[in-house]
Formats: C-alpha cells, sequence, structure tokens
C-alpha cells in the first residue's frame, strides 16, 4: 500500500484505528450527551443518599426491635406498708415464670438517676412514694405477657407489667415508613432518570434526522440505527453514574455523620451495605439504553 | 427486479402519479424525464420504498412492498442503489467512509480493496479523507454514485446525478452509469437533461420515459 493510497490517509484522520467503526455513524452532540453525564452522576449522588436511609432505617428497626424485646418492666404501686410484701409477692412469681432469666429490683440512687432530668440532682427521693420499679430480662424465647398480668393481678394488684410492645410497635412501624419511602424515593430517582434521558435521546434524534434518513437509504435496519443512539446514552450514563455514586460515598466517607447516640445513629452504610450503591451505575445504563432505544423506535417507525 | 401495476400516489390530497405501470428488467436503462414538479422523485421514491403508493401494486424483487416488515425493506435496499438529489451524505465522516457506509450499516466488514478501487474509478483516490462539504458538487455527485454501487447493487436509481455539475462531469458521470450497466447492473436515471438523454442513446440503447399528466408515456425517439 502506497502511502498516498486512500486508506492509508484514512487511517491518519482518525485517532481509532478500526474501519467503519458503527458508534462513528452518530456525529457526537457535545451537550446533550455531556448533560446526560451529568443528569446521571446528580441521580446517582442522590439515590445513595437514599439508599443510605432506606438500609439504615432497616437496620434501626431491627435495633430497636431487639433491645427493646428483650426486656420489660414492672411497676409496683402500693401503700408504704404494703410495697415490700407485693414486691417479694412479684420477685416470686417472676421467679417461677417460664421464660424470665432475670429480675433486678432498682435501687433508690437508680431511681433518682431516672428522675433527675425532671426533678433535678436534690430530690428527696426517700420521702416520695414513688413505685418500686423491677427490670426483667427475659430468655430469648420470651414469656407469656398475658398469662403473667393474670397471675400478678390475683397476687400484687399493684403491679404493671410494660413489656414494651406499646413503644415498640410505632418505632418499628415509623422505620419501616421510613425504609419504604426511602426506597419509593429511589425509584422516583429512576424513573426521573428515565424521563431526563428520553428528553435528551428525543432531542439527539431529531438532531440526526439526516443520519437517520442516510442509514436508512443505505440499507441500515432500525435495530442497527437506534444501537448507534442507545450505546452512546448507555455509556455516559454509566460513566456518569459511576461519577456521582462514587462522590456519594465519598461523602458518606468522611462526612461526620451523627455521633453515637440518637435517632441518626448509623446513617450510613455498614459492611456490605457499602456494595449496594455499585449496582447505581450498570442500572442508570440499563435505564438509560431503554429510554433511549423505546425513543428511537418511536422515532424509526414514523420514517420509510 | 422492480415492478409497478397501476400504482398512484397522492401528495397532500393532491394527485401526482395515476396509473402508473413499470417494470425495470435487469440489465435494463431506463431515463425518466417530465417537467420539474412532474413527480420524478416521487417515482424513483415508490421504486425503493421510501414512499408506499396510495394504490396499486409495487414489488420489489419478487416482493410485494406492502408485505415487506421494516428490516426486510432495509434489507432489499442494499440490492437497490440510490444517487439522491442533494446526496445525503453524513459530513462528520470522511468521503471513503461515507462510501463504505452501505457495509458499515449493515454490519458487514469493508472490503477495504474494492473501496480504493471504487474511489479509483470514480477518480476520487484523492479526495478519500475529505469530508463531504470540503468537496466540490461534481466531486459529491461521483462519490454518491460510489456509494450507490459499493453494495454491488442489482438496480441504481438516479435522480439528478448531473443536477450541479458542468457538461464535461456530467458527460463523466454518464460513462460511469453506462460502464455499470454493460456489466449487467440496471440503471434508471430521472433527469430533465435531454443533453444527457441524447449523448447515453450513442452510448447505450436507452429506453425515455416521460412523466406527462400523471401519466408514464413512452417518449418517441424525437429525443
Amino acid at each position: 500500500m502506497s502511502d498516498r493510497s486512500p486508506l492509508r490517509a484514512l487511517g491518519r484522520a482518525r485517532p481509532t484505528p478500526g474501519f467503519g467503526d458503527a458508534a462513528r455513524v452518530v456525529p457526537s452532540s457535545g451537550v446533550t450527551t455531556l448533560l446526560t453525564g451529568l443528569t446521571a452522576a446528580a441521580m446517582a449522588f442522590l439515590a445513595v443518599f437514599a439508599l443510605a436511609l432506606s438500609l439504615s432505617s432497616g437496620q434501626l428497626a431491627q435495633r430497636w426491635s431487639a433491645t427493646l424485646s428483650q426486656s420489660a418492666t414492672l411497676r409496683i404501686s402500693a401503700p408504704p406498708s404494703e410495697i415490700a410484701a407485693q414486691t417479694a409477692a412479684v420477685l416470686e412469681i417472676l421467679r417461677t415464670t417460664p421464660g424470665v432469666a432475670s429480675t433486678r429490683v432498682l435501687d433508690q440512687d437508680e431511681q433518682r438517676a431516672l428522675l433527675e432530668p425532671w426533678f433535678g440532682p436534690d430530690l428527696p427521693i426517700e420521702s416520695l412514694a414513688l413505685p418500686r420499679l423491677i427490670e426483667i430480662t427475659e430468655q430469648p424465647e420470651g414469656f407469656d405477657p398475658v398469662g403473667l398480668r393474670l397471675r400478678l393481678a390475683s397476687e400484687a394488684p399493684g403491679a404493671v407489667l410494660d413489656d414494651h410492645t406499646r413503644w415498640r410497635r410505632p418505632l418499628v412501624q415509623a422505620a419501616a415508613s421510613l425504609r419504604a419511602l426511602a426506597w419509593f424515593s429511589v425509584a422516583l430517582i429512576g424513573v426521573m432518570m428515565a424521563a431526563m434521558i428520553t428528553l435528551a435521546a428525543g432531542f439527539s434524534l431529531a438532531a440526526n434526522a439526516q443520519v437517520i434518513r442516510v442509514l436508512r437509504l443505505v440499507g441500515a435496519r432500525d435495530g442497527f440505527i437506534a444501537q448507534a443512539f442507545t450505546r452512546r446514552f448507555a455509556v455516559h450514563a454509566f460513566l456518569g453514574a459511576a461519577g456521582g455514586t462514587a462522590l456519594g460515598l465519598l461523602a458518606f466517607a468522611i462526612l461526620p455523620v451523627a455521633g453515637d447516640s440518637g435517632f441518626l445513629t448509623g446513617l450510613g452504610f455498614s459492611g456490605t451495605g457499602w456494595l449496594t450503591p455499585l449496582a447505581l451505575p450498570p442500572l442508570a445504563a440499563v435505564i438509560a439504553w431503554a429510554a433511549t432505544r423505546a425513543a428511537a423506535m418511536r422515532v424509526l417507525k414514523k420514517e420509510s | 427486479m422492480i415492478r409497478l401495476a397501476n400504482v398512484s400516489h397522492d401528495y397532500g390530497g393532491r394527485a401526482l402519479l395515476n396509473g402508473i405501470d413499470l417494470h425495470i428488467a435487469p440489465g435494463a436503462f431506463h431515463f425518466l424525464t417530465g417537467p420539474s414538479g412532474a413527480g420524478k422523485s416521487t417515482l424513483l421514491k415508490l421504486c425503493y420504498g421510501e414512499l408506499s403508493p396510495t394504490a396499486g401494486e409495487i414489488e420489489l424483487f419478487g416482493q410485494p412492498l406492502h408485505s415487506l416488515s421494516r428490516d426486510a425493506l432495509a434489507d432489499t435496499r442494499r440490492r437497490i442503489g440510490v444517487i439522491h438529489q442533494d446526496c445525503q451524505f453524513l459530513d462528520h465522516l470522511t468521503l471513503a467512509e461515507n462510501v463504505a457506509l452501505p457495509f458499515v450499516a449493515t454490519g458487514r466488514p469493508v472490503p477495504e480493496n474494492d473501496l480504493r478501487e471504487l474511489l479509483a474509478w470514480v477518480g476520487l483516490a484523492g479526495q478519500a479523507d475529505s469530508l463531504p462539504p470540503t468537496l466540490s458538487g461534481g466531486e459529491r455527485q461521483r462519490a454518491a454514485l460510489a456509494r450507490a454501487v459499493m453494495m454491488s447493487p442489482e438496480v441504481v436509481l438516479a435522480d439528478e446525478p448531473t443536477g450541479n455539475v458542468d457538461a464535461e462531469m456530467s458527460q463523466r458521470l454518464l460513462s460511469l452509469l453506462v460502464e455499470l450497466n454493460r456489466m449487467g447492473t440496471a440503471i434508471m436515471i430521472a433527469t430533465h437533461d435531454l443533453m444527457l438523454i441524447r449523448n447515453a442513446k450513442s452510448l447505450v440503447s436507452a429506453r425515455v420515459l416521460r412523466i406527462a399528466d400523471r401519466q408514464l408515456q413512452s417518449a418517441g425517439v424525437d429525443l
């Protein structure tokens, strides 16, 4: 092949080797693809936070559920003269109740500590007719709260059992709703991305009407023409989403989210949870591919 | 190969072509003439399925046009080379890539030797890496011809292939098409360039068809 040959010249003119690269038949439209990438990046970034919320609220629900279900509290309200007798009766009942691992009567110092936030440290607790509190630790299988209440009612009428169910249920429900809301947000972000990419693809298809016409003229099938667009959008969505996901994870890795206690404890990823956001870039690519293909096929059906 | 039976076509409710019968047989050489706006381009578009008839039957290689799926029609177009009036290139691809497009667009490897020979045949070997907008009208027309014959089609449909070129270049394009016809390709050229038709008649036995009053007529020997 002489140096003057057209193909040698072609090789110089194009940066990539391989004559007839199907990806090149559609001219690159810088702004549209750039915006697609940026959209995917922003959506992935938001999705990382929604995922974090979803995973953490799931853990939160579990933690609350587990902590509160392994313990119960017994409160004995009785005149000072009877309280010692009733406490002894209650402890005897608890000792013979299957499923109770241990019991402990809270002493005055502990009760003072509990009341301190409301009444201050100088409360003369000895002179008050405070109810006696007994903390019950359950065995893993738990005890039968209904049976226990019946026995308590007959032998120690001043005793009230609180197995924490009424605290636990709304908390777990709240966490579950939070989690559903987070998943809904992830889905919403996906739908928004599909909508935006459909618009971008529609713009790109309209701008390349001439390219589509020429390709039809020389015998290209719809699948080939659509692929020229879908590949580009899928690649840019993937790269954009990868960038957005990386930034989102980086934010969780370096930002101090919350301390050791409180509602927001553990908002973020832990363990294998860190791997979940890695699904975002492929998911973005699939959404972009499907949205672009649907738009392309719709446009092509109108052509001859 | 291409057969039209009693074909009519309307444009926006206005009848443009009516009761057209046409058969393009292997090795035929047709001219299609008539005044501007008579429907020459429309008739060519019907012949390669870009337009559908409002009445009548069109058969492409033995298959009724209306029975072809979009993919089947795309496959049929590989057997028909079309030279468009305004060439229809992809301006971001080089000339050689544009000529090779029928192979790229159908997912086949480009026969680079054939491409080189074809570009030399139409006298564009030196412009292979030029972009279409930088070419002259004559060069673009020859490139369009090269792209139309790249897939070794059985029939070439040309719409005013000498529209923007001078007499010398139009003679050169004609001789390329005549040469192609001698190798067995059926040719149909839509033109209102009577000079071109006269010149062709000395080279090849061409049939001249004229569109007048929405009908297709055989033009006399007076041309």
